[in-house]
């Protein structure tokens, strides 16, 4: 059996030479679209501001950063505080509502333990050489992580644009984070 | 022990998680392609992490890793 090609070129088939010049164009298209070698891009949100969860955002985005994603932070609510000069400098460990304290929620509560669980937290952290809030962000900022600060939380926790570190990012909303997600390959919510 | 033509050393003796892995990306970034930067480190995650990062990205080969009494010592080098 044996295919008549003369029979198929109709008029409304495409001759050989459309076919190959579609090619080519598709090809073309192809690579322009898979040559695309930006960066990958890393997009966390931080809304907590305690000592303790002031960490994993700025250990996430400096060693991001050292693989070679580009990497914007956008911190909004509690998570302003890592970003505040003044504030950054003193963020807390809750003594209660963490199990794994060794001190009884009732115990706990008193006044003054959150600053000696925080103490204590600061001693083992100088202890172990684990690097501080302040040398994570002048590190992240240094290999380009973007640290934004929400606009409307700045508004509503009555802080001053100038109130954050040299390079962070203000006069963001929502929208400017949602961007970063959609064209992150990476999101996290910390 | 194999002995490796290095360019520059990097010492992290001490400091721990993110920093072994940041610092070696920022001192690598400093080097030629073809050299070899030396990092020493004590943090026992640095095996792991090193490892990964040099793995995941673009422009540096880890040579070598070498565990000793306390001392981590890793070979990166520079591909591009």
């Amino acid at each position: 059996m044996s295919t008549n090609t003369s029979q198929a070129q109709g008029e409304d088939v495409p001759s050989r030479a459309e076919l190959a010049a579609r090619i080519d164009e598709l090809e073309t298209e192809l690579a322009a679209a898979t040559e695309d070698d930006s960066n990958p891009k890393m997009s966390i949100i931080a809304t907590k501001g305690t000592l303790d969860m002031a960490y994993p955002p700025l250990i996430l985005a400096s060693t991001a950063a050292a693989f070679g994603y580009e990497v914007t932070v956008f911190h909004t609510f509690w998570g302003l505080d890592i970003l505040h000069e003044e504030r950054s400098k003193n963020l807390q460990l809750s003594s209660v509502g963490n199990p794994n304290m060794p001190v009884p929620n009732a115990v706990a509560a008193l006044p003054g333990m959150d600053r000696v669980t925080t103490k204590m937290m600061e001693k083992k952290i100088d202890d172990n050489d684990t690097a501080t809030i302040k040398e994570l962000i002048d590190t992240s900022l240094d290999m380009g992580v973007e640290f934004q600060a929400c606009q409307m939380t700045i508004d509503l926790m009555d802080y001053d644009e100038d109130d954050f570190y040299d390079g962070v990012t203000t006069g963001v909303g929502a929208a400017t984070a949602i961007q970063d997600m959609a064209d992150a390959d990476i999101q996290l919510l910390i | 022990m194999t002995q490796y033509e290095v360019t520059e050393t990097l010492d992290v003796k001490g400091e721990n998680c993110p920093m072994p892995v940041v610092k070696t990306k920022q001192n690598i970034d400093q080097l030629a392609e073809g050299e070899i930067l030396e990092v020493l480190a004590t943090d026992p995650g640095s095996m792991s992490d090193l490892g990964g990062w040099a793995d995941t990205t673009d422009g540096v080969e880890l040579v070598d890793q070498q565990e000793g009494d306390d001392v981590y010592t890793h070979y990166v080098r520079k591909t591009e």
